[in-house]
């Protein structure tokens, strides 16, 4: 303090004091400094894995990536050849649990967004929608075997894989829609009602026509999530190992069983000895590939929506 | 409605729809609440189906219950003495996933501050889309990681015998639960009202001050479910650690020893066991008990959220 003083009759070295940093406002930015590096640090140690795997993996995979890998079977044992079976059967997997999944997703937003009223019933539904994207992977297939396989008789084959994968993504699908539905605003709402139209015109003529984008961002979630799982799929419907000609397009039925790109991975690095690492890694870049291809697609939807929203 | 009727000839007759239009109505709102609570009737029936299976063995005489939780001995095929007890998968899943999150919380709380309030709009979208991505990558990509990549990397600086073990398994599951922790501890940290970082900014607070000070004890309880559903996240996790921890059944003594959890047990041994015998039994009966888990790690969690909620 006594240089302050001292300085006191020179107004512009009075001034530099008087807002001049003291010793305790120093202490307090320098740990600012260092509280924003630390957490600059712990963030990006999110990001440097990313890619440092991302590359990883694809350099690994290089000598093996070739259209010939994507269209051709696997020969030898699975040691040789390609994945051509494992992605038809991803994609038949997808697509039914998909048709079976998402219209019942949907819906089930509806309701909660714009039927149930705020009680206990309400509250119980949420609570079953966060508890079944809760509940682990493989429980999904203890029931999917119980229920599908065994009581309802389906057997191994795609319509059980199918409709236990269904059931473990469906609150991807409840989650997405409610949001997208919360985020029309209400006055839209309140403008329909008013000139006398019924709860389900006002959802069909406003509600859906302004969330379908949103909508339809949560269902491409639900397929990049539907095409990675495997402990669903392991022991209702997916084998190891099935015939399928090259460039194949429809080789399974709907009571067959089928190969899938995630589990095809599981066998290749765990099953199957002596298949060489760029196979392996190929088939975990196309696996990742497709995921992530599938999630960029949302996501560059999503932002391109938000960025022409009217309200 | 002291106003004369413009229309007489309309008498006092409402404006009506055709019925089967009233009736198409009535019947699509069943179907939608029909598929609203189909949430319910989907948890409900996962655990009817899987403790279906499973409760027969209750009355075995093999199989005692007390023996089934506090035992470490497990033999389900031994032909002279079968022994279903599964302490050690249980100290296997505690001690994987207690060593996920001990190694994800800091990590990811303080990626989550950094991207709430140390960041600018550009980074923060950035950041976002990377912890999306990261979020996405199916669970066999990581245990194909754990088992090629990470193995090799612990190997080589602990020295440890085999590089699938509990640090291998830890490393890869703590990656697989800091976007999650994070997304939703981000959304914790956004719930917290504005004018509470306004009033400690105008007191003169830095930014790290108004985190520590203001932002933590405002937030903690969001924080806390994201730590529990990122807890749930690491006790289901099955392919991952299926493919990251070892094969190994015993209680481990240290970081580099071999286990197998809940989950990764079941997923290994349903293939081999025979349908409806004993042993398939008990592992339907410890997917009972991982639903319960995850169950009750789900329902804490979310009462901890609506306890903010209720503020």
């Amino acid at each position: 303090m006594k240089p302050a003083i001292q300085s006191a009759n020179d107004p512009v070295s009075a001034a530099a004091s008087r807002f001049s940093a003291t010793p305790f406002v120093r202490r307090k930015l320098r740990f600012e400094s260092i509280a924003r590096w630390l957490f600059f640090l712990m963030a990006a140690a999110m990001i440097v894995p990313l890619l440092w795997l991302l590359g990883h993996l694809v350099m690994g995979a290089a000598p093996s990536l070739s259209l010939n890998f994507l269209l051709d079977p696997p020969i030898k044992g699975m040691k040789e050849g390609g994945i051509w079976p494992a992605l038809v059967g991803t994609i038949y997997l997808v697509v039914m649990a998909l048709a079976l999944s998402a219209p019942v997703g949907v819906l089930a937003a509806v309701y909660l967004n714009e039927y149930a009223r705020d009680n206990w019933f309400h509250r119980a539904i949420n609570m079953a929608v966060i508890n079944l994207a809760g509940v682990p992977s493989i429980v999904h297939a203890l029931f999917g075997l119980g229920a599908f396989v065994y009581a309802a008789q389906f057997g191994y084959s795609i319509l059980s894989a199918a409709l236990t994968l269904a059931i473990m993504t469906m609150p991807v699908v409840i989650t997405s829609t409610r949001e997208a539905l919360a985020a029309v605003p209400r006055s839209f709402r309140e403008a329909c009602w008013n000139v006398g139209a019924t709860r389900w015109q006002t959802i069909k003529a406003v509600v859906l026509p302004n969330s379908i984008s949103g909508i339809l961002t949560g269902i491409i979630l639900e397929v990049s999530r539907t095409a990675g799982e495997t402990a669903p799929i392991m022991f209702t419907g997916a084998v190891f190992f099935k015939a399928v000609e090259r460039g194949d397009l429809f080789p399974y039925q709907l009571t067959d069983q089928c190969m899938a790109l995630s589990l095809h991975l599981f066998a290749l690095s765990t099953q199957v000895p002596g298949v060489s690492e760029s196979t392996q890694y190929a088939t975990a870049v196309v696996l990742l590939g497709v995921v992530l291809l599938m999630n960029a697609t949302s996501i560059v939807l999503r932002i391109f929506l938000r960025s022409r929203m009217k309200w | 409605m002291n106003s004369p009727n413009r229309n007489p000839a309309a008498g006092n007759r409402r404006p009506s729809r055709p019925a089967w239009a009233v009736f198409g109505e009535r019947a699509l709102e069943w179907i939608i609440w029909c598929c609203g609570i189909s949430a319910i009737v989907f948890v409900l029936a996962i655990f009817y189906f899987v403790f279906k299976e499973a409760a027969p063995v209750l009355f075995s005489k093999n199989f005692s219950l007390v023996q089934f939780l506090f035992s470490p001995e497990w033999y389900p095929t031994s032909v002279s003495n079968v022994r279903y007890g599964i302490l050690a998968l249980i100290v296997g899943t505690a001690c994987v996933s207690g060593l996920a999150i001990v190694l994800a919380v800091p990590f990811s709380l303080g990626a989550a501050v950094y991207i709430s309030e140390f960041c600018g709009p550009k980074t923060k979208e950035t950041l976002k889309v990377v912890i999306e991505l990261l979020a996405a990558i199916p669970s066999v990509v990581w245990g194909f990681i754990g088992l090629t990549v990470t193995s090799k990397i612990v190997q080589q600086w602990t020295g440890a015998p085999v590089g699938v073990n509990i640090l291998n398994g830890g490393i890869i599951l703590a990656l697989m639960c800091v976007p999650i922790i994070t997304s939703i501890a981000e959304d914790a940290l956004k719930a917290v009202p504005e004018t509470y970082r306004e009033a400690a900014l105008a007191l003169g607070a830095t930014r790290w001050q108004m985190v520590h000070r203001v932002l933590l004890p405002a937030a903690k309880n969001g924080l806390l479910a994201a730590v529990l559903l990122g807890v749930g996240r690491a006790v289901g996790e099955t392919m991952a650690v299926l493919m990251a921890t070892g094969h190994a059944v015993n209680i481990p003594h240290s970081l580099l020893d071999s286990v197998r959890t809940l989950t990764a047990n079941i997923a290994a041994e349903l293939g081999e066991a025979p349908v409806h015998s004993e042993h398939y039994r008990v592992l339907f009966m410890t997917g009972v008990l991982l639903f319960i888990i995850t169950f009750v790690v789900n329902l804490t969690a979310d009462l901890v959220i609506r306890g903010i909620r209720k503020k």
